[in-house]
């Protein structure tokens, strides 16, 4: 049997806690044995997004020492992940023994939807959701992981789902950690503009990878007292 | 840090509020920043090749700006042997001072511009007009933001901010025309005024986009000819360019006509393509008596010498990153207050104007869009996590505004507690238990402290959640 420690992020712990229960759920359901990743709670991106890479060090560090080669870990965030997988390497330039854990331990890390499609060779997950879904691909996810076609797949394979296009999905929800509350106003902007196309389009539901994308959007329609929800690809595909 | 000119415009902050609250300018700027996208992935979709040429331009780059000592030197001599008079100006000064010193010797008084950033970059408008000089930008868009007196909000689209409606009653005040939005008649109407105004001129100025060190060809790329107009017809010629426009051979050009009009302005090419290999020789009828050429560092070394950010001086200055960037999209290219706006004016605006723009590199939400459409592929969101963290360490310290410094604790604060996985998880829970009566269908209308500007700003913050469920450790 497989087994997978999962880092629930620290905005999934703080805020979607069903996030990562639900990834957790599908995980267990494709007989894999899901253990949580306790002993770290922040990869150390914010930190280290807003030029304060000591502090972003020591969670670090402490993210490192919590993996082991050998024992994937599946992280419900593009860009959690992309912080592990790629930022590391310049984060972590001026300390050789730490670059060397993270070079090791980098092949075992996954965002869920890559674990899923690419590891565990799956795309139906038996999960039924009956909602007209718009997929928002996330920043990281997209353009750092590369991965693209994924969430898409596996959100193919839900019962009752239909996925439909909106303008210009690949345009940032206006996130960006520190930068929706130093610059607000241009955070708010941009979810702005999103939330126009995502109405045009007639989604029931807005779908993605991320939380910060989510708490974002989220944010915002629930502002707006709009009708649609959001979800992360975790609950869609836990849903029976 | 290369010379502090230090920019008297406001701060970015207050600069880019005026930005995303005229819906007006944001209507203009996704109309045609939108188009210019649509444009780019279609020119893209029909070229095959464009991702090789992207490589090899990149290559090319690389290997240029790896050797641009000896590149330089070489183009030097070659532009000297063509008969050119080359000067190398460390800064904007020494740039402004020769160019205004060549303008006397000449006894120039009338001077046309062909588009050029780099003379917009050492303010020489300005510095021209003082010494009593006329002076006439001839790229239409230039032209327009000149009457307006103010500074292009774009690379290559300096009056990207501008409807054809602001165009028309521009002209109707400045040039004394009858009122009209139809851009054909507009158009015409600058051409009239400038075709004289060429043929008065006795000097040109223009930029450059490759100089070829083998040969001493300068190539400039342009849609209006005028480009062309300004480098041939005043006895006096000077091409400005910044050291990193040199490349090695002229074999190497069309890898970059290749991709730099499909990027740029979603073109196949564009109109004009300038070769451009020094002053009237004897026997020839056209072309300036005398041409000069500017190689201007201001900064470029110190940028040469970080190994990170090196990778800026790969910019082919074709502002598809402008296009395609959601922050610029929602703020235009005037709420940078730097001559270079966008993703590409945040990662060379500090080195080139100091403190003043030390915040740039904050304006991203590095999304990586910039990246994706870039013909070489800057990685420019590393560049801007690498400023972040080096303009961190600057003294004096970056100004922020005090709900920015209060953020920019709060993460620091953070990131000391996140090393404790469970105080952090009893933290969580106390929060959960707090907020609870605040909260309405699990959001919170309002937020203290740091995230006051989350609440503030059109969005609902998530209340924050405990459960004891297995997984959530």
């Amino acid at each position: 049997m497989t087994e997978v420690r999962l880092f629930a992020t620290c905005l999934a712990e703080q805020f979607f806690p069903s996030v990562v229960d639900a990834a957790a759920l599908v995980l267990e359901r494709m007989k894999i044995k899901v253990r949580p990743l306790k002993s770290a709670f922040c990869c150390g991106q914010a930190p280290f997004n807003e030029g304060l890479r000591e502090p972003a060090l020591e969670l670090a560090r402490r993210f490192l020492n919590s993996c082991e080669p050998g024992t994937p870990v599946v992280i419900p965030s593009g860009s959690c992940t992309s912080m592990v997988k790629i930022f590391y390497s310049d984060l972590l330039a001026e300390e050789p023994a730490l670059a060397a854990r993270a070079a090791a331990i980098r092949p075992w890390l996954f965002e869920f939807s890559q674990f899923i499609v690419n590891v565990m060779r799956v795309k139906y997950v038996g999960a039924r959701f009956d909602r007209t879904v718009a997929y928002h691909p996330a920043c990281h996810l997209t353009r750092e992981l590369g991965v693209v076609d994924e969430p898409r797949v596996l959100l193919g394979q839900v019962e009752g789902l239909r996925l439909v296009d909106f303008r210009n999905p690949e345009e940032c929800c206006g996130f960006g950690g520190l930068f929706s509350v130093k610059l607000p106003h241009i955070s708010a902007a941009m979810v702005e503009d999103k939330i126009v196309r995502l109405k045009e389009c007639g989604a029931q539901a807005v779908v993605a990878n991320d939380c910060g994308c989510l708490m974002q959007i989220g944010g915002a329609i629930h502002r707006q007292g709009l009708a649609i929800e959001t979800f992360h690809l975790a609950e869609v595909l836990a849903a029976r | 840090m290369a010379a502090a000119k230090p920019d008297p415009a406001p701060d970015f902050f207050a600069t880019s509020r005026a930005g995303v609250a005229d819906a007006e300018l944001r209507r203009k700027l996704e109309n045609s920043t939108g188009r210019h996208l649509d444009h780019v992935a279609q020119m893209r979709a029909e070229f095959p090749p464009y991702d090789a040429e992207r490589d090899a331009a990149r290559a090319i780059k690389e290997d240029a700006i790896g050797r641009l000592d000896q590149l330089l030197i070489e183009l030097k001599h070659q532009l000297e042997a063509n008969g050119c008079t080359v000067f190398i100006a460390a800064d904007a000064a020494e740039a402004r001072d020769y160019i205004l010193k060549v303008a006397r010797q000449a006894g120039a008084r009338r001077v046309v511009k062909g588009k050029s950033m780099a003379t917009e970059e050492i303010a020489l408008n300005p510095a021209l007009e003082a010494a009593g000089l006329e002076v006439v930008e001839t790229d239409l868009g230039e032209y327009i933001v000149q009457l307006r007196r103010e500074r292009p909000s774009h690379i290559i689209t300096p009056a990207i901010h501008l409807s054809k409606e602001d165009i028309g009653q521009l002209f109707a005040d400045k040039l004394g025309i009858p009122y009209s939005a139809e851009p054909a008649t507009l158009t015409a109407a600058a051409r009239d005024r400038l075709r004289g105004i060429f043929l008065a001129a006795d000097m040109g100025i223009t930029g450059v986009n490759f100089a070829v060190a083998e040969t001493g060809t300068l190539v400039l790329v342009e849609n209006e000819g005028n480009g062309r107009l300004s480098s041939t017809l005043p006895e006096t010629f000077i091409a400005v360019m910044g050291i990193e426009k040199v490349i090695p051979r002229l074999a190497d050009v069309p890898h970059f006509l290749e991709i730099l009009a499909r990027t740029g302005t979603g073109q196949k090419l564009t109109t004009y393509t300038n070769f451009i290999s020094g002053p009237r020789r004897k026997g020839e009828a056209d072309g300036p008596g005398a041409m000069h050429v500017v190689m201007l560092d201001n900064g470029r070394s110190t940028m040469l010498a970080d190994p990170v950010l090196r990778e800026a001086l790969y910019c082919l200055r074709c502002g598809a990153c402008l296009n395609v960037c959601p922050v610029y999209r929602r703020i235009g290219g005037h709420a940078y207050n730097s001559v270079y706006p966008g993703p590409i004016g945040s990662i060379v605006s500090p080195n080139l104007f100091g403190s003043a723009a030390a915040q740039l590199p904050f304006a991203s939400t590095l999304c990586g869009a910039c990246r994706d459409i870039c013909p070489v592929k800057i990685d420019i969101p590393r560049i801007l996590l690498h400023l972040r963290w080096k303009e961190g360490q600057a003294t004096p310290p970056i100004k922020w505004p005090a709900d920015a410094r209060r953020a920019r604790a709060g993460v620091a604060r953070f990131a000391r507690m996140a090393r404790h996985p469970r105080t952090m998880r009893l933290l969580t829970r106390a929060a959960a238990i707090f907020a609870r009566p605040f909260a309405h269908d699990g959001y919170l209308k309002r937020m203290p402290g740091a995230f006051r500007n989350w609440t503030r700003w059109g969005r609902d913050f998530p209340a924050p959640r405990f459960r004891r469920r297995k997984h959530v450790p």
